[in-house]
C-alpha cells in the first residue's frame, strides 16, 4: 500500500503527532494511576476513560486514511530486514491503538464497573460481568501497555536513526515541517 | 543520499548517543512515573499488602473486610435528597440495590465475635445507570485521618517491636477516639440492628451547581440489642450470618438514609474527625433489605464496592480517602478476581 506522494497527506500527518500526544500520555497516565493512592489517582482515572477512547476513534480514522492515501515508500536501499521491521512495526502499532481502548473498555464491563466518560455520558458495556473474562483481560492490557511503549521507543529510535545516521528521508515523510536540508 | 554512514571508521558515536539519550530519557521517566525509582511512594499494592497476615492473604477473596454475605433490595428514594443533588438515586422511585453485610477482617473465616467493625455495601442502580456505590463501616469515626496514617497504622500493628503501637499512638492520638468507641459502644448480635456510616465526606451538587459537603449514614429501623463479645461466641462462628438470613426470610429489614451536612468550617478531609451533633440531617430514603444469598455464588461477590462509583450529582471531597480506597480496592479486585480457583462457585451456581 504505497503511493507516489514522498510524504504522508497533512490529515495523516496531523493525526500522527496528535494521536503521538495522546498515546504517549496514556500510557504515563497509565503506569502512574495504577502506583499511586494518591488525590490524583482518581483525576488520572478519569482522563485515562475518555482519553482511551478518543484514541480508539482517532486510530480508526486514520486506519481509513491510511487505506485512502496509502503511505510514502521506503528509501529503495533500505535492507529487507529493517523494511520488514518498518512494516511490522507499523502493523503492531495500528494493532495496539485500535485493540487496547477495546480491551480496557471490555476490562471494565467484565468488572460491572460504569464505564464513565465525563459527567452523565456513560459508554454501555461491551461484554457481559465475568470474573475470568476480567483477569484474561486486565492482564492483557497490563502487558501490552508496556509492549506498547517498548514499541515506541523502538520507533523512536528507529526514526532517529534514519534522520540522523541514514538521512534517509523517512523522517521527512512525517515531520510536521520540512526541515532545511530536505525538500519535497 | 546517505554515503556508506555504516562504515566503522564513519560510525556517528556523537548522533548514535543522541539517540541513546532521547530513548533513556523516555524510558526514565515511563519508570519514574511508574513509581520504580521512589521506593517510598504510598502504591495501592503496599497498601493492600500491608493489610495481609502473616500467612499471606486468603486468595480469592477482598483483601479487607473478607468475610460477608450478599443481599438484593431496594433504595426507596422520598425526594427529600433532590434539593441537595440532582442525582437520580435522589428522585422519588425505587432503586434495585445489591449489596453486602461484611466484617472488617482479612480472614474470610473467622468467627464473628473476634471481628470489632462492621461494614455494608451497596450498590445502588437507577434506571439511568448512574451508580451509585459505597462502603460503610458501624463505626462513627474512622480509626486514622490520612491513608499514609492508615498504612503506618497497619505497619504497627503487624510489627515485632513491642513498642511499635505505642509509638504510633503517640505520633496519632486521634486513634485514640477510635480505641474508646472499640472499647465501650455496645457489640449487637445482628448485621440488620448496626448503623452504617459513610465517615468519608463527599459533595453532593443541587441543579444549580451548588456544592454541599455532606457525609451520610443508614439507620437501622431495627432496634439494636446488646449483646456481649462472649455470648455472641457462643451462638457460634457464623451466627451473623445465620441471623441476618433468617431476619431477612422473615421479613425484609430496613435502614434510613440520613444525609448529615457541614457547616462551612467543618472538618471535610479528614474521616478520624465527627461533625457536632447538632448538624442539619436529612433522610433521603430507604433501604430495604430483601433477600440473603450467600456470598460463593452470590451476586455481590464479583462487585467493587468502590466508594468514588458515583453518579452526577455527588462527588468526591477534599477527603484523602475514597481515592485510596479506589486504588486500594481495584488491586484487590484484580487480585482476588484471578483466584478465582481458589474459591470456586458450587455447582449449583457455578458462573462462567
Amino acid at each position: 500500500m504505497t503511493t507516489g506522494r514522498k510524504r504522508f497527506a497533512v490529515p495523516q500527518r496531523l493525526l500522527h503527532w496528535l494521536m503521538a500526544i495522546c498515546i504517549l500520555s496514556m500510557l504515563f497516565i497509565g503506569v502512574g494511576m495504577v502506583s499511586t493512592a494518591a488525590p490524583k489517582y482518581l483525576t488520572l482515572v478519569q482522563i485515562h476513560k475518555p482519553l482511551g477512547i478518543a484514541i480508539l476513534a482517532l486510530a480508526l480514522i486514520r486506519l481509513a486514511l491510511r487505506i485512502y492515501y496509502g503511505a510514502p515508500s521506503l528509501p529503495t536501499d533500505l535492507p529487507e530486514p529493517m523494511k520488514l521491521a518498518a512494516y511490522s512495526s507499523q502493523v503492531i502499532l495500528y494493532a495496539l491503538m485500535i485493540a487496547m481502548p477495546l480491551i480496557g473498555w471490555g476490562m471494565l464491563s467484565a468488572a460491572a464497573y460504569p464505564v464513565v466518560l465525563f459527567g452523565s455520558v456513560h459508554l454501555p458495556p461491551i461484554l457481559p460481568e465475568s470474573a475470568s473474562l476480567h483477569t484474561l483481560l486486565w492482564h492483557a492490557h497490563y502487558y501490552l501497555a508496556f509492549a506498547f511503549f517498548a514499541i515506541i521507543l523502538l520507533h523512536v529510535a528507529a526514526i532517529l536513526f534514519h534522520k540522523l545516521i541514514r538521512r534517509d528521508g523517512v523522517f521527512e515523510t512525517m515531520a510536521p515541517v520540512l526541515t532545511h536540508h530536505q525538500s519535497e | 543520499m546517505p554515503q556508506s554512514p555504516l562504515s566503522p571508521r564513519h560510525l556517528p558515536v556523537a548522533r548514535l548517543a543522541i539517540i541513546a539519550a532521547v530513548v533513556g530519557v523516555v524510558a526514565v521517566a515511563f519508570a519514574y512515573t511508574a513509581g520504580w525509582l521512589s521506593p517510598h511512594r504510598l502504591t495501592p499494592a503496599k497498601l493492600v499488602a500491608s493489610l495481609a497476615p502473616p500467612g499471606g492473604p486468603a486468595l480469592g477473596h477482598r483483601r479487607n473486610h473478607a468475610k460477608g454475605i450478599c443481599f438484593t433490595g431496594t433504595f426507596e428514594a422520598n425526594g427529600n435528597g433532590a434539593a441537595l443533588s440532582k442525582a437520580q438515586v435522589f428522585v422519588p422511585g425505587q432503586y434495585p440495590v445489591v449489596g453486602r453485610f461484611n466484617l472488617a477482617t482479612v480472614d474470610p473465616n473467622v468467627a464473628d465475635a473476634m471481628v470489632r467493625v462492621r461494614g455494608l455495601g451497596i450498590r445502588i442502580i437507577p434506571p439511568d445507570g448512574q451508580e451509585w456505590r459505597s462502603a460503610m463501616i458501624d463505626a462513627p469515626i474512622f480509626p486514622v485521618s490520612t491513608p499514609q496514617d492508615f498504612y503506618e497504622l497497619q505497619m504497627a500493628s503487624g510489627s515485632k517491636d513491642p513498642d511499635a503501637m505505642k509509638n504510633f499512638i503517640a505520633a496519632h492520638p486521634g486513634f485514640l477516639s477510635f480505641v474508646s468507641w472499640a472499647k465501650s459502644a455496645p457489640w449487637t448480635g445482628s448485621y440488620a440492628e448496626e448503623r452504617y456510616n459513610s465517615l468519608d465526606s463527599f459533595l453532593f451538587i443541587d441543579g444549580s451547581g451548588t456544592r454541599h459537603p455532606i457525609r451520610w449514614s443508614l439507620v437501622p429501623a431495627a432496634q439494636p440489642v446488646p449483646i456481649s463479645p462472649d455470648e455472641l461466641a457462643k451462638r457460634g462462628p457464623d451466627f451473623l450470618e445465620q441471623e441476618i438470613t433468617q431476619r431477612v426470610a422473615a421479613g425484609p429489614q430496613r435502614w434510613s438514609m440520613v444525609i448529615t451536612v457541614a457547616n462551612p468550617d467543618d472538618p471535610t478531609a479528614d474521616p478520624n474527625k465527627a461533625w457536632p451533633a447538632d448538624r442539619r440531617t436529612v433522610e433521603v430514603g430507604t433501604l430495604a433489605v430483601q433477600q440473603i444469598e450467600p456470598e460463593r455464588d452470590g451476586p455481590c461477590r464479583d462487585i467493587n464496592y468502590d466508594p468514588t462509583v458515583l453518579p452526577s450529582g455527588i462527588t468526591t471531597s477534599d477527603d484523602p480517602f475514597p481515592a485510596a480506597r479506589s486504588a486500594a480496592y481495584s488491586r484487590s479486585y484484580n487480585s482476588r478476581t484471578a483466584e478465582a480457583a481458589y474459591y470456586p462457585g458450587t455447582e449449583k451456581g457455578a458462573k462462567q
